[in-house]
């Protein structure tokens, strides 16, 4: 059994879709934690949900960034815990520093509530196993999902392939209109140094069964599953 | 001791400004020679501070940890002592 928290915070509203997600994947049971009293011993993964906490007042992710569940999100990043962040979860990520970049005003100004497609860049970490080259389908909805971070940045993240995911058209190019947002290089995506932590803009949870009009999403959840993980599985096609 | 600092965040020159180019596009469309507007915001932050030196500290901290991304952002204070107007 897989044991995953999902951290909850003032604004977040996908808490509720990512349960129903994992509620679909074998051996998988998860927990809806409140921020201030979040404490992570015994789980095996934690999962920071989208959403507009607290009002993406300062920026957004800004204020979540120094809440106690943060902290502890840290600590559990550090010992090598799974941790996912979505949408505003990748805000926050990126705002506590656990990862590289930040993320800002859609070129356009546009809030983007969309289906985009999104190359796998890498398999190597626990989120994306046997999924490299893949391209998956996936719903956006967002106002600031511009990824950037200064050119020495963006070379070591690219060098040190922690893009895990990019923008691409539905057969895998990325190409300039494929990009939703103007992220730097169309990085949807990215990881930590250490490959355990993994955030992106689109929405896993909203696409993980054929009622919703999408399963890419369940193939990035379903590596939870530990007689599953490494699988590419596509049960609820 | 009481003070008042007030907090200038503005995206780094490098980082492109979208809502400064919206901004620019409807200033030009008024008929004004405008080449560049950045946008950021204003923070005035009322506190207690042993010293203006540890005034000055906690105003540092207040810029690195919450209200500007060194990532995407710059920021600039100035700090007066005594409750604000």
């Amino acid at each position: 059994m897989t044991r995953v928290a999902i951290l909850r915070y003032p604004g977040t509203w996908s808490e509720r879709d990512f349960q129903h997600a994992l509620s679909l994947v074998p051996d998988v049971e998860s927990d809806i934690l409140w921020h201030e009293d979040a404490d992570l011993a015994g789980y095996d993964a934690a999962i920071v949900p989208g959403g507009f906490t607290y009002g993406d007042y300062v920026r957004a992710g800004a204020i979540a960034k120094i809440s106690p569940a943060t902290r502890e999100l840290r600590r559990f990043a550090e010992a090598g815990k799974l941790v996912l962040g979505s949408c505003n979860g990748f805000q926050i990520l990126c705002e506590a520093g656990l990862l590289p970049g930040a993320l800002v005003r859609n070129r356009g100004l546009e809030f983007r509530c969309d289906w985009i497609h999104m190359r796998v860049e890498r398999d190597d970490t626990p989120w994306t196993t046997g999924l490299r080259g893949a391209v998956l389908r996936m719903p956006i909805a967002h106002g600031e999902g511009c990824w950037v971070a200064d050119d020495a940045t963006l070379a070591d993240v690219e060098s040190r392939g922690q893009v895990v995911f990019r923008y691409t058209d539905a057969r895998g190019g990325a190409t300039a209109a494929a990009n939703p947002n103007g992220s730097l290089a169309n990085i949807a995506g990215v990881c930590n140094e250490g490959r355990n932590v993994v955030g992106l803009m689109p929405h896993p949870e909203r696409c993980s069964e054929a009622l919703l009009g999408g399963t890419d999403g369940y193939r990035v959840l379903a590596n939870l599953a530990p007689a599953l993980a490494g699988t590419p599985v596509a049960i609820y096609r | 001791m009481t003070y008042v600092a007030t907090i200038r965040v503005l995206p780094k020159s490098e980082v492109r400004d979208p809502q400064g180019e919206a901004i620019r596009g409807a200033l030009r469309s008024l008929g004004l020679a405008v080449s560049d507007v950045r946008t950021g915001k204003e923070i005035v932050v009322t506190f207690e501070a042993a010293s203006e030196v540890a005034a000055r500290d906690a105003v540092r901290l207040m810029g690195t940890e919450l209200l500007a991304n060194p990532v995407i952002e710059d920021y600039a204070y100035e700090l007066k002592e005594g409750a604000a107007v």
